[in-house]
């Protein structure tokens, strides 16, 4: 366990645009952990193109079976597998709707990127999980549509676990992950880049009358806006007065000179 | 069996790994993630033969900022003020320090010799310099330190001969308990030409703040300027490279402000809207609205 809280340490530390780098280190290193470590440590999301609908999906270890990844819009994996797990026709008749409505969302939201939603079955209890993704590229030459970024990524993964349905009600248990990365970039100003990554979780118990996929969007939704929140104003914040710190805006080094001049 | 052979590293890889971690230490956090790395890689060899050649990297790369021992000033371990893998010149008051680069402590200090130091012509122009930045530095940033150094030309007696400078500036804060840290630094490369008359200047500043209460967010900023000015006496060439000098990080301090109002509006609202573009909470209640349309749009061939 110390081992693990170590190489939790290091990852809390190493520059965001190198996750991907210190996780395959790390998982070198530590053979014995890879499972924990690739539990606990998000990596950027990867897409691929789905043949039969030439739409793109996201990947993730939700939707992998060996070396291939199953496509939430045609169901099959790429590249093929012959005996590939599969969501129960019930689970996935719930699947295809969440990630149409999902769609809808993320266009609402992010004005382009990708959406993805997987669901299986738990194997311990009747109730079920659900993984809902998006990846938005915001540089100037994707989905950025203002052209304000440089370069800029957005990955949100959500994992919710909804409980087994008693007395008209079921607990859900959502962690949610964005990793992001914005980088600005002109001639006076130089190259400003912000990146990170974040992770909360959030419980409730709610009634299932309004539909498993109701609820579970509504928690998505508070969390995820949480989330972009506390990004922007704490963390983003926290950036700012570090910077304002190390050299403080000429204005608050001249402290004295202003409750003069403003007496009546 | 194929378990059994699973691929070991060899320690040359290992000590390439725990190089990349410790050279990818924040400002500030060498210390912390050398901690970690020994746990990870469990292995006491391997951590020193990688802590040795990449503690001395990490120093300079970061301009790290050590006490003499007597406490009787500072030296900057960088490139520039580098003797020897483990010597650092302090030109101000014309000390060495030996450098206990993987503790980061100033061990011991000696004067400097004569041919470690700047001609009298050299210096007379260095240490004008010297004294309008230290001025500067101590208006501009609360715990800001800075050094100028001679890198070329720190021979030439007279006029008639070329040489640079190099300004340096640094200011770190650490603040761990509030999960905090980061820098400031500029360099100023200051070239004498002497047939020319001119002094062409090259800035390099690099902001970096690190946040890591529950997660992990880094700013990393940097910018590059130029510019240029006359060749004069070395009071009267102090005096107009500090302008230059106070100005282009005053304009870079505007903008890195700049790029963070910019960050609600435009920048971030690139990534993800704050509301969606009706502007209210998504519908989920109703969402069978929106698989009517599609299957609609599908039917009428207008999906997009």
């Amino acid at each position: 366990m110390l081992m693990m809280e170590a190489a939790m340490g290091l990852m809390r530390r190493m520059p965001p645009k190198h996750t991907e780098t210190a996780l395959s280190a790390l998982l070198s290193l530590l053979p014995d952990h890879s499972s924990d470590l690739l539990s606990q440590i998000d990596q950027p999301l990867q897409v691929l193109c789905d043949v039969d609908n030439a739409k793109e999906f996201i990947l993730c270890e939700y939707n992998r079976d060996a070396d291939s990844y199953r496509s939430p819009w045609s169901n099959k994996y790429h590249p093929p597998l012959e005996e590939g797990m599969y969501p129960s026709t019930e689970l996935r008749k719930l699947e295809i709707e969440a990630n149409e409505i999902f769609t809808v969302y993320r266009d609402q939201y992010y004005e382009g990127g990708i959406s993805s939603v997987y669901l299986w079955e738990e194997d311990d209890n009747e109730g079920f999980v659900a993984c809902f993704l998006i990846k938005k590229d915001g540089s100037k030459y994707a989905h950025g549509k203002r052209g304000y970024l440089h370069e800029g990524g957005w990955d949100a993964i959500h994992v919710i676990q909804v409980g087994p349905e008693a007395q008209g009600m079921a607990h859900y248990c959502l962690t949610s992950t964005i990793m992001l990365s914005l980088t600005t970039n002109g001639d006076t100003s130089g190259t400003f880049n912000l990146s990170g990554s974040i992770r909360r979780q959030m419980k409730a118990d709610l009634c299932v009358e309004d539909g498993h996929l109701c609820n579970m969007g509504k928690m998505i939704e508070e969390l995820e806006g949480k989330l972009r929140n506390q990004l922007d104003q704490v963390y983003f914040g926290k950036t700012k007065e570090m910077v304002c710190t190390l050299r403080p805006p000429s204005e608050l080094l001249l402290p004295t000179a202003l409750p003069e001049s403003r007496k009546p | 069996m194929e378990d059994a052979e699973e691929i070991l590293l060899t320690d040359d890889q290992k000590i390439d790994i725990a190089k990349w971690f410790l050279l990818n230490s924040p400002p500030g956090e060498i210390q912390y993630v050398s901690k970690d790395l020994i746990s990870v890689l469990n292995d006491e060899n391997v951590y020193q033969r990688a802590a040795s050649e990449a503690f001395p990297l990490y120093n300079k790369s970061h301009i790290i900022c050590l006490q003499f021992p007597n406490r009787s000033g500072e030296v900057l371990v960088s490139s520039f003020s580098e003797l020897s893998e483990d010597e650092y010149l302090d030109p101000r008051t014309a000390q060495v320090g030996k450098v206990d680069h993987v503790r980061q402590v100033c061990t011991q200090m000696r004067p400097a010799r004569d041919d470690e130091l700047p001609s009298q012509y050299i210096e007379e122009y260095r240490c004008a310099l010297d004294a309008e930045i230290s001025k500067y530095v101590g208006e501009a940033y609360p715990k800001g330190v800075c050094s100028v150094y001679c890198t070329s030309g720190k021979d030439a007696e007279d006029c008639g001969s070329d040489f640079e400078l190099v300004a340096v500036i640094t200011a770190t804060r650490n603040s761990p308990q509030n999960f905090c840290n980061g820098s400031w630094s500029s360099i100023w490369n200051i070239e004498f030409k002497d047939e020319l008359q001119t002094v062409e200047v090259r800035g390099k500043m690099q902001v970096t703040a690190h946040y890591f209460e529950e997660g992990n967010v880094q700013l990393d900023a940097k910018h590059e300027c130029r510019d240029s000015t006359m060749f004069q006496s070395p009071d009267d060439s102090a005096d107009s490279l500090i302008n230059m000098i106070r100005h282009h990080e005053t304009e870079y301090l505007n903008s890195l402000q700049t790029s963070y109002s910019n960050l609600p509006d435009s920048t971030f609202k690139e990534l993800r809207r704050k509301l969606p573009v009706t502007r209210t909470l998504f519908p989920w209640h109703n969402t069978l609205q929106f698989s009517l349309t599609r299957d609609l749009s599908k039917e009428l061939g207008i999906e997009k």
